[in-house]
């Protein structure tokens, strides 16, 4: 009975002992060659793998990098004012100058402004419900307020108010990614650039429909009057498709066209507050 | 009795309105006909502002092969052509018409002329007809009729297949087609199978109909034709294309192909009316027979609606908005599409209205999956549902499509059967629409 057990357990040993050798050996034949910079690179960036860069994941990056041995084109958009500069130093590269920039939703239809007309109650995601109708509103292109955005967002920087039904961003923990951009089925997410001080013009509507329905639709929707872009000095407001657009990159923040829009959906963030009161605006429900 | 064999539920039937007559609908005020009611390109408006028309001339052109004509359901003035919401959910465009009397085009015979029997019209002259009567598929899917008419080459169809399944539960439009237009039925039949040169043609009728299972027997029995009648055992949902093709012939259409790859073509039986109508009487496809029912409708019933109606008009002659209301559906209660106002009009693809009280309208809060496996035994294509959900939920495309998610043709039997109340139907058709695009920009 005994040499039973004594011949099963030393035949398993020796099986055992052989198939590490060979597994061994296998592992040393085709063992995957990396570059140890990888790695290296790796364990600057943030670790979030948002996908902001485009490329899958923070080791995506680094590994184009790597291979790169350049900066140019690849740059980590969530990893702030430090990382890119950490990266090259660690590379013996140049880093370029880049723009901060910042996740803006252009949508101002919050509960008052844009009525409800139906309820919808199938699946809690505004992409399911883009594909099903124009919303619960008048509105085709607004906001849908199931948090698209807020799931994306490895941050925490995004996060639909409850009163409002429209996401607030954090622009101290938005990395600009642009995750939440892409999340969002009807593109009322944009990046613009942090501007001076974080001070901001920008026109928080999508809505390309004509003047008349849109404010059916919503009290402070762009109607496309073109008042803006007439009152504008440094012709930073080009109005197309009945939609207002501010190019950042032009606008000198004079904020003329935010006391001149007839609706109010031309908003300034992070300004101090003015001397004068701005005329008051009746919203129509 | 012959059915489909894999998965499969069975919903509680709830044919209210099977033993109501086919009722026509007075007509409404005005008409907002869209110009894109069917699958394909929109239709070109051919009219404007202003203008006067008649009930059957032609205001939307084809705008290519895979299109359809639209015509006017009404006489009147067109008030606008503009955006109208439909039951797509956003607004697109359609030609808003005032109503004024009922007066018919010339081109409309009103009756058809004695000599309608097969041998007088040719396959081309049935084809044009049914393309220039703008023809779409009536089931819900609105593909152009004529594009199914006309197999692709190297192609060789054998069997025709009359739809009469109608598996939803509440609807019976073609339930109530088959009793009262049983003769028109058979000759249509003959007319689709002499355009597509088959010899064999299996009307499918599910046997909780046997009224319209022994009326269309009868009719098939004198005239015999090539045609046969084939009883189906209920399941749901028998009437999905595939389903009804291995159901009757036993034939698999194989994933991925069409069903002329099996040889078979499938029509369903309100098609098949139209176009008989359109073959005999040059009749364009303006009316249709809708199923308004619910619970707590006063007056349900089937009946015989001009395009463009509002969904509001067919309520009213129903009795009206009951106040418990919770939900208006357009189609029938698994694969219908909740409105989300009943202005939204009636159009060639829709079967039935659907009032829904609050009660049972809104959904259960769902819970977690705990791998049963219901879903994965009632889908009727083979999928693995809770699987496809996770993978959706992950947006994991690539899975999806492996997964075979492209298969799946929403028929929500899997949501219908799930003890958690998952949505799983919702979450796959989203997957399937992102992988959609995967695959067209891959070309």
């Amino acid at each position: 009975m005994s040499t039973i057990i004594i011949y099963t357990v030393v035949s398993l040993c020796a099986i055992g002992v052989a198939s590490a050798v060979v597994l061994y050996l296998v592992a040393r034949k085709f063992r995957v060659e990396e570059a140890p910079r990888i790695d290296q690179v790796e364990a600057l960036l943030p670790g979030a793998n948002c996908g902001g860069c485009g490329k899958p994941g923070c080791r995506g990056l680094a590994e184009a990098i790597v291979k790169a041995n350049s900066l140019e084109g690849l740059a980590c958009p969530a990893g702030g004012e430090t990382t890119m500069p950490s990266i090259a130093a660690a590379l013996g590269l140049e880093a370029g100058a880049r723009v901060p920039r910042v996740a803006v939703v252009r949508c101002g239809g919050n509960r008052e402004r844009r009525p409800r007309l139906n309820r919808y109650d199938g699946y809690p995601s505004c992409a399911a419900e883009h594909a099903l109708h124009r919303g619960e509103s008048a509105c085709a292109f607004g906001c849908l307020g199931l948090g698209d955005c807020e799931r994306a967002c490895a941050f925490g920087a995004i996060r639909v108010d409850a009163s409002s039904g429209l996401p607030v961003v954090k622009e101290e923990a938005c990395a600009a990614c642009d995750a939440c951009a892409k999340a969002c089925p009807r593109g009322v997410i944009e990046l613009r650039d942090k501007g001076i001080k974080s001070r901001r013009v920008f026109v928080s509507c999508i809505n390309r429909d004509r003047g008349a329905a849109a404010r059916a639709a919503c009290g402070a929707a762009c109607i496309g009057c073109g008042k803006c872009a007439k009152d504008c000095t440094f012709e930073a407001i080009t109005v197309e498709n009945n939609l207002a657009y501010i190019d950042p990159r032009k606008c000198r923040l004079c904020r003329k066209c935010v006391s001149s829009c007839p609706t109010g959906a031309i908003l300034e963030v992070n300004f101090p507050p003015r001397k004068t009161e701005l005329p008051k605006f009746e919203f129509e429900t | 009795m012959k059915t489909f064999t894999l998965g499969g539920i069975h919903p509680p039937d709830e044919k209210r309105t099977a033993g109501s007559a086919i009722a026509p609908l007075p007509l409404p005020g005005q008409v907002a006909i869209p110009l894109s009611q069917h699958i394909g390109m929109p239709a070109t408006p051919l009219v404007a502002k202003g203008d006067r028309v008649k009930a059957g001339q032609l205001i939307g052109g084809a705008a290519g092969f895979i299109s359809a004509n639209v015509h006017s359901s009404v006489s009147g003035v067109v008030l606008d052509v503009k955006a109208v919401v439909d039951a797509s959910g956003y607004a697109r465009p359609a030609v808003v018409i005032r109503v004024e009397g009922d007066e018919w085009d010339e081109s409309v015979k009103q009756r058809e002329s004695p000599d309608h029997y097969l041998s007088a019209f040719s396959r081309e002259e049935m084809l044009a007809s049914i393309q220039a009567a703008g023809v779409v598929g009536m089931g819900g899917a609105t593909f152009p009729a004529r594009v199914k008419l006309s197999p692709p080459a190297g192609s060789r169809p054998e069997i025709l297949i009359v739809n009469g399944a109608e598996c939803e539960p509440f609807l019976t439009a073609d339930h109530r087609l088959m009793i009262e237009r049983s003769r028109e039925l058979l000759i249509g039949t003959r007319f689709l199978m002499k355009a597509l040169g088959v010899e064999q043609a299996i009307i499918g009728i599910e046997n909780n109909k046997p009224d319209a299972i022994a009326i269309m027997r009868e009719a098939v029995t004198k005239h015999t034709l090539g045609i046969e009648v084939c009883p189906l055992k209920v399941k749901y949902p028998q009437g999905g294309e595939k389903q009804l093709i291995q159901a009757t012939t036993g034939r698999r259409v194989p994933p991925g192909a069409l069903p002329i790859a099996a040889g078979v073509v499938v029509h369903n039986v309100g098609t098949v009316y139209a176009a008989y109508e359109a073959i005999t009487i040059h009749k364009p496809l303006v009316e249709r027979v809708v199923t308004v029912t619910g619970k707590s409708l006063e007056r349900p019933g089937n009946y015989l609606c001009r395009v463009g109606a509002p969904v509001s008009h067919l309520i009213e002659a129903a009795g009206g908005l009951p106040g418990d209301t919770g939900k208006v559906v357009s189609g029938g209660p698994m694969m219908g599409k909740a409105l989300a106002s009943t202005d939204v009009v009636v159009t060639k693809g829709t079967s039935g209205v659907l009032v829904i009280p609050a009660a049972e309208a809104l959904r259960n809060p769902s819970r977690d999956c705990i791998r049963c496996a219901k879903c994965v035994r009632v889908c009727p294509m083979g999928l693995e549902p809770y699987l496809l959900m996770t993978l959706g939920e992950h947006r994991q495309t690539g899975e999806m499509e492996r997964g075979r998610v492209m298969d799946c043709i929403e028929c929500g039997s899997c949501s219908f059967t799930c003890p958690a109340q998952r949505p799983l139907l919702d979450v796959i058709r989203l997957g399937k629409s992102r992988v959609g695009q995967a695959i067209k920009s891959r070309k």
